[in-house]
């Protein structure tokens, strides 16, 4: 007998979707200065956030939102059934060091930029299945750390190419549970990895867009839907590029998508900020779906999307010892209630 | 127009992608930024010179008017590095900022400030050449073979 709340080869459905019934969001000064800014809960002007390493300073952050989004959903950390979180620093330290301070039974996650959307549909089907009555996810990541761990040092003075994207510094955080109030998940796929070879750790739009294309795809196959069936399809941080080369392998599997198709990195900032492509990075899709995606549903000016956070799946190591850049996607459906 | 079908073999998806990548990739700006190496780059120079001329003219022997020079140049880049200015500049300049001795002084400051919470010796001694360490490395390398070639093609 096939798994009874599965659809076609990838996605899971929810027989009672689990509810998104609160949110938190902390940003830094260059996202608070972006066309979203006004739909963050907290601005950080200072990059260390009072702390004395930038990595003291993520940490601060992602606490700091999960402390509020349980604080709003009425509830106490001990009413937390398991902690899902993750971020980009090696062996997920953020997320571990937390942890360690909330003592809420807790997952580590890994997905690169994915980890909020792998959290989301984790959760929803700990929630369906029947294992929790609440989850809390959160992730985070900080322009320093990630470009210290991954690039060069911050006063390095280099130039980006045009096709960089710039890794958002902040934190967000989302409690699902079985009823109450709020946006739903009713469905959430999840992604393969995807690899069509490319290496640039620049470029990482071009080399996740395969795998956001994939999940859409398959997201649409699966559930037997038309793009038409969602107001919107949002990816995590392909950025302008990026973006479009997924519309293209989007059209090129016969799928149009291009009236509804938005990006999180392509959104946080403006043209005039200098992020050239985008955002990216662990809160580039969490800070944008924690407050203005779930925002526009609540208000009823989004009723359903479809949310693919895409990740990254490379090292320093990977990439120095000449490997290809492997992508990943996860898609989680979010409708109004 | 570049096409990548799921029924295509792997290696032939990953051609096809590749061209699509190239389409849709923007071209870097080339231009803007020679000119602005080369301006940039060019004011790092003539301050050099100025610097030099300074040296001289206070009594100086050249050799040691340029070890003044690069001293002043080096520690004029250090500051603005520690300021956070220097890789603002790098940003409109690149190699123009890079190539001149202040980039190698960049390059040494940048980890030493990055890699200060790791402690002074794990992380300011063992880090502080991260970005400069190939730079020596080939640099003693080349010298080393020219000088080879000198001693038995003079």
């Amino acid at each position: 007998m096939p798994a009874p709340k599965k659809n076609g080869l990838q996605t899971v459905w929810f027989q009672n979707p689990p509810v998104i019934i609160s949110t938190a969001t902390i940003v830094g000064s260059k996202e608070g200065q972006g066309p979203l800014g006004h739909t963050f809960d907290k601005v950080v002007e200072d990059n260390y956030y009072g702390e004395d390493t930038w990595e003291k300073a993520e940490r601060r952050m992602l606490k700091e939102v999960m402390q509020n989004a349980i604080q709003r959903a009425n509830l106490q950390p001990q009413n937390i059934d398991c902690l899902l979180a993750g971020d980009l620093l090696n062996q997920i330290i953020s997320a571990n060091f937390v942890a360690r301070d909330l003592g809420i039974p807790f997952l580590g996650l890994y997905g690169a930029c994915s980890t909020m959307y792998e959290g989301l549909a984790l959760g929803a089907m700990l929630i369906d299945g029947g294992f929790a009555d609440y989850v809390l996810v959160g992730v985070s990541s900080h322009n320093s750390t990630a470009e210290r761990q991954y690039r060069y040092p911050t006063e390095q003075g280099v130039q980006r190419p045009l096709y960089a994207s710039w890794t958002v510094t902040g934190a967000a955080a989302a409690v699902l549970a079985r009823q109450g109030n709020g946006p739903v998940i009713t469905h959430a796929t999840i992604g393969k990895v995807v690899d069509l070879g490319q290496s640039d750790p620049m470029n990482m739009g071009a080399a996740m867009a395969p795998a956001a294309a994939d999940t859409m795809a398959r997201h649409l196959m699966d559930t037997q839907r038309q793009p038409a069936y969602y107001d919107l399809f949002i990816t995590g941080d392909l950025g302008t590029y990026g973006r479009e080369l997924a519309l293209k392998l989007m059209q090129q599997k016969g799928y149009d998508i291009s009236d509804r198709f938005s990006d999180c990195g392509i959104l946080i900032y403006s043209p005039e900020q200098d992020a050239h492509a985008g955002g990216s990075g662990c809160a580039c899709a969490g800070v944008v779906t924690c407050g203005y995606l779930i925002q526009e549903i609540k208000a009823g000016r989004l009723k359903r999307i479809l949310g693919v956070a895409t990740g990254a799946l490379l090292s320093l190591c990977s990439y120095q010892q000449g490997e290809t850049i492997p992508g990943i996607a996860h898609a989680v459906v979010i409708e109004g209630r | 127009m570049a096409e990548v079908k799921d029924s295509q073999p792997l290696e032939i998806q990953k051609r096809e992608y590749q061209k699509m990548v190239q389409e849709v990739q923007p071209r870097p700006t080339v231009g803007r930024n020679v000119f602005w190496a080369f301006v940039v780059g060019g004011l790092i120079c003539v301050l050099g010179q100025l610097l030099l001329n300074f040296f001289q003219g206070r009594g100086l022997p050249l050799t040691e008017a340029g070890a003044a020079t690069s001293t002043v140049l080096v520690f004029l880049a250090a500051l603005l590095t520690g300021l956070g200015v220097y890789d603002e500049i790098a940003k409109f300049a690149g190699a123009g900022s890079i190539v001149p001795i202040t980039g190698f002084a960049n390059s040494m400051v940048a980890p030493a400030m990055e890699y200060r919470g790791e402690g002074l010796v794990l992380g300011v001694g063992a880090r502080l050449f991260t970005v400069a360490g190939p730079v020596l490395v080939f640099g003693i390398v080349t010298a080393w073979l020219v000088a080879l070639l000198y001693y038995f093609f003079r």
